[in-house]
């Protein structure tokens, strides 16, 4: 034995390797995005609910969520697909439903009466054609408006409640020598901003008739110039260096005082928090909206693709049900900022933004879904490009841009 | 026994055939009929006609990829050229420390695109670099903010690539210097020739194998120019420095939309081809005369 040692390990190595399936192990691969450091210990609560639960955790995190997605996408087509990955809640596993690549969820959705628990806008982006297929995990509202009190007070200003209170106190900001806006100009935050103003100008029907119906008509009304023309105004309150810049970096401005607000997502309280701040106290958090509030809310999901493996196809239905429990729910979303999908839970442990956002959600009115929830990535990609040459280009006038949208909206996507 | 061997010597090649049938004409045969689809996310088989290229061609992001390709090819290609020859005609003057300083100038290419592009992202970032430097020296009418310019960023791209392509170039041209008879200094300074002018009209036209060669390296990144985009600006501001390569790939991935990126790419290789060929046909005809 000891004279062939080198190759007894290997056959050993493979024994290991092999065990999972014959100690009939619930292994499941997980492919997901969340690598930063608030993200990673959230994805922990996963991790260690489901090795709790009885199932082991393969993590196969990959930076960056367009590379995570290729990848997964790729192996899924490919034949070697994870037990289950991460997406976006919305139409980005649309293709992949067509061709049969995933596995439904249906059982787990009667079980835990997703009909009861989910806002109604998430529990469609998840059903097609009468079947579930992913399972959402988190909502993230996409349109706050944060603010550093500090800044807000030097300059003499009150936080803002809508857009009209806004331009004045962006106004003030830039007398006292601060960079009013923090901003990151990069393209998907350009279409962030811009889908910021249309949910808070335009409120919840513009929005899902711009995004979802497509709406040629509205895109030549007033109301939309009227958008257009608010998001070419806050160009005016932003730096030169902000092309280009990173989200993160625009928001450490805000956090060192040295920039008043910034329009960003919720999961920007993860860099508030690794700075030490409390929402409340050194900065705060609102949504403007000119019809009452209009929460954006988009979110992750998992889907689990076809496995043929029974074993493999257990641990998919465990994990399905492990990500959805109240109290998996809650410790993850006090790791990641975002609140819990689930509609029935008691919130009073999360921070103040959270639980703002908690009421909201019960209220269909204030309920937006996010754009990726309305329009497939390439007319989105498309209108961002617009958006973004809208922004950047001087030359491009309102009326130049109205036109450009509404020609791309009637194109076959 | 001639037959023999020529069937051993073909069935040697015949692996390395078979994956460049295979793998490059197998994927680019795929890539040209995808393109020809209805495809989304994933390839599809509904035969669309030219549908893609169409939304391609009335593409404004598409179209501003043309553009700056066009712009950052020729502009790199001459700039990297001169400089380069420059830089080589320096070093050959028999110079103290060449080896030193043939290291510094060809340090650059040494480094990825990715990580060119982040460097001079910051030091041509207006709050960050150069600009900012300036402003702390107290000269508060110093600009110099190309970068977020949409009318001015393909210029960094250019200036950032020669930079990174120079000093590669001086190695080829130091090369070709080196190769020329000294006979023809000799000659040409009996004659009373000036430097410069027998560097232009007698070394230059020697050294054309030389220029082939930097020219065909310089002309290869052109064409896959995707990375510094990413690093320097991420295709902004705007749309203002997108360009070909860029276009493919976000649609093929993020944007899920493999039939335009497929044209598009198709698009690529037929003006790839077509700036090819003729120079192909240029080369093949003359081989006779191909000096150094």
């Amino acid at each position: 034995m000891f004279t062939y040692r080198s190759a007894g390990f290997a056959v050993a190595a493979m024994l290991a390797l092999a065990t999972p399936a014959i100690a009939q192990e619930q292994r499941a691969e997980v492919i997901h995005w969340w690598t930063s450091g608030g993200e990673s210990a959230a994805v922990k609560v996963f991790a260690d609910q489901f090795q709790a639960a009885g199932g082991t955790w393969v993590d196969t995190a990959i930076a960056g969520g367009a590379n995570a997605r290729t990848a997964a996408i790729n192996r899924t087509v490919g034949g070697n697909p994870p037990a289950a990955m991460q997406l976006n809640t919305g139409k980005q596993f649309d293709d992949l439903v067509e061709n049969d690549l995933l596995a439904n969820v249906d059982a787990q959705a009667a079980a835990q009466n997703w009909q009861a628990i989910l806002p109604p806008s998430f529990l469609e982006a998840v059903t097609r054609n009468g079947h579930e297929y992913a399972v959402p995990v988190n909502i993230h509202g996409q349109n706050w408006l944060f603010y550093s009190n500090d800044a807000l007070a030097k300059a003499g200003v009150q936080p803002p409640n809508n857009w009209d209170d806004l331009f004045p106190a962006l106004d003030k900001l830039k007398a006292a020598g601060m960079i009013p806006l923090a901003f990151s100009g990069q393209k998907n935050w350009e279409r962030n901003l811009f889908n910021n103003v249309m949910a808070g100008r335009g409120g919840h029907d513009f929005f899902v008739a711009f995004w979802g119906k497509r709406d040629v008509a509205m895109v030549k009304g007033p109301e939309f110039r009227n958008i257009a023309e608010t998001f070419k105004r806050l160009r005016n309150y932003v730096d030169p260096g902000s092309p280009g810049r990173n989200w993160n970096d625009a928001t450490s401005l805000v956090i060192q005082g040295k920039a008043g607000m910034q329009f960003m997502g919720d999961w920007a309280k993860g860099e508030f928090t690794a700075a030490g701040q409390t929402p409340g106290k050194e900065y705060g958090c609102t949504v403007l909206g000119d019809h009452g509030i209009a929460y954006v809310m988009g979110g992750d999901v998992f889907v689990f693709p076809q496995l043929k493996d029974a074993n493999q196809t257990k641990a998919q239905q465990l994990l399905a049900r492990v990500l959805l429990e109240p109290d998996t729910q809650i410790k993850f979303a006090q790791k990641k900022g975002s609140i819990p999908v689930r509609l029935d839970l008691d919130t009073s442990s999360l921070d103040a933004c959270a639980r703002k956002a908690s009421g909201w959600i019960h209220n269909a009115n204030a309920q937006v879904p996010a754009n990726e929830m309305l329009s497939p990535p390439a007319l989105t990609g498309a209108i961002e490009d617009l958006i973004s040459q809208y922004w950047n280009d001087p030359g491009m006038t309102t009326d130049g841009f109205i036109t450009r949208v509404a020609n791309t909206l009637t194109q076959q996507f | 026994m001639r037959i023999g061997s020529r069937l051993s010597t073909h069935l040697a090649l015949a692996p390395a055939l078979l994956i460049a049938l295979v793998a490059y004409c197998g994927a680019m045969g795929w890539t040209i009929w995808i393109s020809f689809t209805n495809s989304r996310m994933l390839p599809s088989s509904v035969f669309v006609g030219l549908r893609q290229y169409s939304s391609l061609l009335a593409n404004e992001r598409w179209q501003v990829s043309v553009q700056n390709i066009a712009i950052f090819g020729v502009l790199f290609i001459a700039m990297a050229l001169a400089l380069g020859f420059v830089l080589a005609a320096l070093i050959d003057q028999r110079v103290r420390a060449e080896g030193l300083l043939r290291s510094v100038f060809l340090y650059p290419f040494s480094m990825s695109f990715i990580v060119t592009g982040l460097a001079w992202r910051w030091l041509l970032n207006p709050t960050l670099g150069i600009e900012k430097v300036g402003h702390d020296l107290g000269l508060a009418w110093f600009r110099f903010d190309w970068l977020v310019r949409p009318e001015r960023v393909i210029y960094t791209l250019v200036f950032a690539a020669v930079w990174h392509a120079a000093g590669l170039v001086m190695a080829i041209m130091l090369a070709g210097l080196r190769g020329v008879d000294p006979e023809i200094w000799k000659a040409a300074r009996v004659d009373g020739i000036p430097a410069w002018r027998a560097y232009l009209f007698i070394v230059v036209p020697l050294m054309r194998g030389s220029f082939a060669t930097a020219v065909i390296l310089l002309a290869v990144s052109v064409a896959r120019l995707y990375d510094l985009s990413v690093a320097m600006t991420n295709g902004g501001p705007g749309i203002a420095s997108e360009v070909p390569a860029k276009f493919v790939m976000d649609h093929l991935f993020e944007r899920g939309n493999v039939g335009l990126a497929t044209a598009a790419a198709t698009t690529m290789l037929i003006t790839v081809v077509a700036v090819l060929a003729p120079l192909m046909y240029w080369q093949y005809r003359q081989p006779a005369r191909r000096p150094v």
